[in-house]
């Protein structure tokens, strides 16, 4: 099936044509890069010159005050301390369910798809529409077992909700890459004499790299991103960026510090930013994996 | 001025020629295949014909037309593709009436011709279908069909048949055979398969490497191929090719081969071949494996058949023939005998070589030497 | 049935073995499986189970039938909700498939800075609804966004405050999200059109297709199954909007941007209405399930 483009040789675009496809999609461009323009610019300039109606142009006078209030001594909420402690949250967060719910992942999918057995593919049927789920439809139990758990308010306890719902996504992605792995090679080690775990480590593991990559990258996002659990399961000490972020903004008292705010955005996106920007090949191969062709 | 003349055409990407000069004229009703190995300029010629692809240098004319700078769709040609490219959303009726929808041809009128073409073809049955739910033949039908709907002046194949499983293959070979006599039409044919160059041609264009190497009708390519690679390509098994030495003998000019067990064997040419003027030269002789027979065998009305005792290597019974191994001046030569003959392996046989089907190439320009 | 290899001792060839090995992929799989039992189709339940209780702040577990019900569709802000999310979904799905489709038809024409404007229209899914609903909120803030801006460079009258306007507010939601997630379809749609059959593209040029046939006739109803997946993906998203209403309006003004989502949270938390809260959920569950069931199983039984 011939290479790039489906109408390479086939469309011959006159010039006229050209620009105006030329010209089109940087219109788009400057619509997408738009609000990220507003953010750092009108992060870096004094309050004066955004309530002046300075929003759209660069600073006169440039500072990084903003920042270095959105990152320690911004109120959030009751207490002025900046955003840090709340970034520092959502890693602590975001880490070990990233890692389990890849662990977890990668094994399901080994299991659904080399250790047939009757009733897998209903087994992956429930999983998989659990990925698909309102969250409202858990929260009130969840907000229960939490506290019966001894986990509510507290990071372990978002870590734990993350796991749990992270699950059936990661077992897509590992299921999908691990139905194209050829099963001769499983067999081929089974008659050598290795056992269940040993080929996992051996065989399929070392294969998993890219599937690995964009499970980490869809979850980490995912997660990172995440507002609903972390404002319903998190108290004060433990909510992650997202909402601590929300809360930031939302305050009522005194002047909105419109610069400060999008400092805050701009070191809430960071993160997911930067992933993308290095590794959006695998990024993007993770958002058609979940959701072309299931 | 023929049908469909390609004059000194050629193809070039950037710096790198994919179709050196090429001067072909074909008749109407023609079948003109173009044959040869992959990467050897084929598809681009075919490409080059129906205007998918631009001609470097050079001409294609159509009728006298040139179709320099004119578009596919006016050209009045019709293609068949290697993977049939029948549009998967739209049923077989609508498939083949797409190009007569696109041309302005009112729908009775589009009606009347698909219903003549799938009669023709039949698959009158499967108008309402979806290419999807349709065999490798079927759908190979209906691709001839969409393209016999327009009545163009060109056919051109892209090989059609590579797809299908071999029994199919052959059965739909025939077919287009079948089409071509009945209809008449024009048609240039790319394969890589010289069995389906040879049934199905009147002219064969044997490529390789942007070349064409030899153009000529079936026979022609077949007894007389033009140099080693067509000697080599065409036929199957291939045509046997082994050094010799040209010398004389008793007024005869004969070839000397080697044997395994290094003797010295003479050939001796037919009168009319004419080889006496290559005395003294290195040659490489080409005799196919049916000219390499059991005696009882061979060509009665050949009077050119010269017994040789070589040693029995390999023996391949076939079911209808027998393919017999051996070594002839130092290379692997098969010949091929009759079904019931007893041949045993390891032991020296006395096989018939029919020097009437004999061509000599020269080694170094691989050319074939004399007419 | 085991192949005993003489050299390696490994394992005896017994019963017990045997139960081992084939258990162990179902002993694996089954912590996974009891997660998902319990704390996605349990949690459903029980939560269903609490829309037919007169739960206020804590579960109750006295049955008042489908009371919960009764009242939810009595509410004026749950009206409102359902209303926002037709409104809002329906832009939301159409503006995104258009302009997606737009984007990846220009961008199939052999572009050169290709994959950087695809980085371009992608990037905003990397962001969290929180992150975008900011930008956005205070760009179309009256004083001191568009309004401000464009009234600063002379042009006095011009007026934009859809975002404090109850009747335009659903609007500037539907903008924000499709900033979001039009990219993503536009993937999608590039890929559906490469892989569409080169040689068909062909054949439609001999039979004489312009441009404009070729993509109507022959390349856009080959991209159905990608219509079909971006259906389902932004219906999906449009159901489950939660983040970008609380950060771009919080639901206002007043309440009119009300979505399913920020009512179900505001009447089991705030207005401390569990029931009520228990039945909208319920609601938002069913009409997901109507959504991607039918697709969840056709992919399953194409599978097979």
């Amino acid at each position: 099936m011939a290479g790039s483009s489906a109408s390479q040789q086939v469309i011959r675009t006159g010039g006229g044509a050209r620009f105006a496809i030329y010209t089109i999609l940087l219109i788009f461009c400057l619509y997408y890069l738009l609000p990220l323009y507003v953010m750092v610019v009108n992060s870096l300039k004094p309050l004066s010159e955004i309530t002046s109606g300075g929003m759209m142009s660069l600073p006169k006078d440039w500072t990084t005050a903003p920042w270095a209030s959105a990152w320690s001594t911004a109120q959030v909420g009751v207490e002025a301390t900046g955003l840090k402690p709340y970034f520092i949250n959502s890693i602590l967060m975001v880490v070990p369910a990233v890692a389990l719910s890849t662990i977890l992942g990668a094994l399901n999918g080994y299991v659904l798809t080399k250790w047939r057995f009757r009733g897998d593919t209903i087994i992956f049927g429930l999983l998989l529409f659990g990925c698909f789920i309102p969250f409202q439809m858990v929260l009130i139990p969840m907000a229960r077992m939490l506290g019966l758990m001894g986990l509510a308010g507290t990071v372990p306890g978002l870590v734990f909700v993350h796991l749990v719902y992270g699950i059936g996504f990661s077992t897509l992605y590992f299921k999908n890459y691990y139905q194209q792995f050829p099963t001769e090679l499983v067999r081929a080690a089974m008659i050598d004499g290795a056992g269940f775990f040993t080929i996992f480590r051996r065989i399929m593991l070392p294969a998993s790299g890219p599937i690995a990559v964009v499970c980490i990258i869809w979850q980490f996002t995912n997660i990172w991103n995440d507002f609903l659990f972390g404002a319903s399961f998190s108290d004060f000490d433990s909510q992650p960026m997202t909402v601590a972020l929300n809360n930031l903004v939302q305050s009522s008292t005194g002047v909105k510090e419109y610069n400060v705010h999008f400092a805050g955005a701009i070191l809430a996106a960071l993160p997911t930013l930067l992933v993308y920007i290095v590794a959006g090949r695998y990024f993007v191969r993770g958002l058609m994996a979940g959701s072309v062709k299931g | 001025m023929s049908f469909l003349d390609i004059n000194n055409a050629t193809k070039s990407y950037g710096a790198v020629k994919v179709l050196h000069e090429t001067d072909i004229s074909v008749d109407e009703g023609e079948f003109l295949v173009l044959v040869g190995p992959s990467g050897c300029g084929k598809s681009t010629l075919l490409n080059m014909i129906a205007g998918l692809e631009e001609v470097t240098s050079g001409d294609i004319a159509i009728k006298g037309r040139s179709m320099t700078g004119v578009k596919p769709a006016d050209r009045n040609i019709a293609m068949v593709f290697q993977s049939y490219a029948l549009y998967p959303t739209m049923n077989v009726g609508q498939n083949i009436a797409f190009g007569l929808e696109m041309h302005g041809v009112p729908k009775p009128d589009r009606d009347k011709a698909v219903d003549q073409v799938s009669d023709l073809l039949q698959i009158g049955h499967l108008l309402d279908r979806k290419p999807g739910q349709l065999s490798g033949g079927q759908r190979q039908r209906v691709a001839m069909g969409r393209a016999l709907v327009r009545d163009p002046d060109v056919f051109l194949f892209d090989e059609p048949l590579s797809n299908l499983d071999a029994k199919l293959r052959v059965d739909m070979r025939t077919e287009i055979k079948k089409l071509h006599q009945k209809l008449g039409t024009t048609i240039v044919y790319v394969t890589h398969d010289q069995i389906e160059a040879l049934t199905l041609s009147t002219r064969i264009a044997v490529m390789f490497g942007g070349h064409v190497q030899q153009l000529g009708t079936p026979k022609e390519i077949y007894d007389r191929p033009a140099n080693m690679f067509v000697a080599g390509f065409m036929g199957s098994p291939s045509m046997n090719l082994f050094p010799a030495n040209v010398a004389e003998e008793n007024g005869q000019a004969v070839a000397k081969v080697a044997l395994g067990d290094g003797s010295v064997v003479s050939l001796p040419f037919p009168e009319r071949s004419d080889m006496t003027g290559q005395v003294g030269r290195e040659i490489v002789l080409g005799i196919r494996p049916e000219a390499i027979t059991d005696p009882d065998g061979a060509d009665r009305n050949s009077q050119s058949v010269h017994p040789v005792d070589a040693l029995v290597e390999v023996t391949e019974p076939a079911g209808s023939d027998t393919f017999v191994v051996t070594h002839l001046g130092g290379k692997e030569v098969t010949g091929r005998f009759r079904a019931d003959v007893d041949v045993e392996v390891g032991k020296v046989f006395q096989f018939a070589i029919n020097m009437e089907k004999a061509v000599a190439f020269d080694p170094k320009s691989e050319e074939r030497i004399s007419a | 049935m085991t192949m005993t290899v003489p050299k390696t001792s490994a394992r005896p060839a017994k019963q017990g073995g045997d139960w081992l090995r084939d258990a162990i992929p179902k002993l694996v799989l089954s912590p996974s499986l009891f997660i998902i039992l319990v704390f996605v189709y349990g949690f459903i339940f029980f939560t269903f189970y609490l829309s037919f209780t007169d739960s206020r702040i804590l579960p109750s577990h006295d049955l008042v039938g489908w009371l919960n019900y009764e009242r939810l569709f009595k509410i004026r802000g749950w009206d409102i909700a359902v209303v926002n999310l037709l409104i809002f979904g329906s832009l939301y799905i159409v503006i995104c498939c258009v302009l997606g489709l737009l984007l990846a038809i220009l961008l199939d024409q052999k572009i050169r800075a290709e994959g950087f404007i695809r980085t371009v229209y992608l990037y905003p899914m990397a962001l969290s609804f929180i992150v975008t609903g900011i930008a956005w909120k205070w760009f179309l803030d009256p004083g001191i966004g568009l309004q401000a801006v464009v009234r600063s460079w002379g042009w006095e009258s011009f007026t934009f405050t859809w975002i404090k306007d109850s009747d335009m507010a659903i609007y500037t939601i539907v903008i924000a999200a499709v900033w979001q997630t039009s990219g993503f379809v536009m993937a999608m749609f590039l890929a559906g059109l490469r892989g569409i059959d080169n040689e068909v593209m062909k054949a439609a040029q001999i039979d004489g297709a312009s441009t404009v046939a070729l993509y109507r006739r022959i390349i856009i109803p080959q991209l159905r199954p990608a219509f079909m997946s971006a259906f389902v993906v932004l219906a999906h998203m449009a159901i489950k909007s939660y983040d970008l209403i609380i950060a771009l309006t919080g639901g206002g003004p007043g309440t009119a941007t009300e979505m399913p989502a920020t009512f179900m949270y505001s009447y089991t938390f705030t207005r401390n209405q569990m029931g009520i809260g228990a039945a909208s959920a319920t609601i938002m569950l069913m009409s997901i399930a109507a959504i991607m069931v039918p697709y969840i199983y056709s992919e399953l039984r194409e599978k097979k």
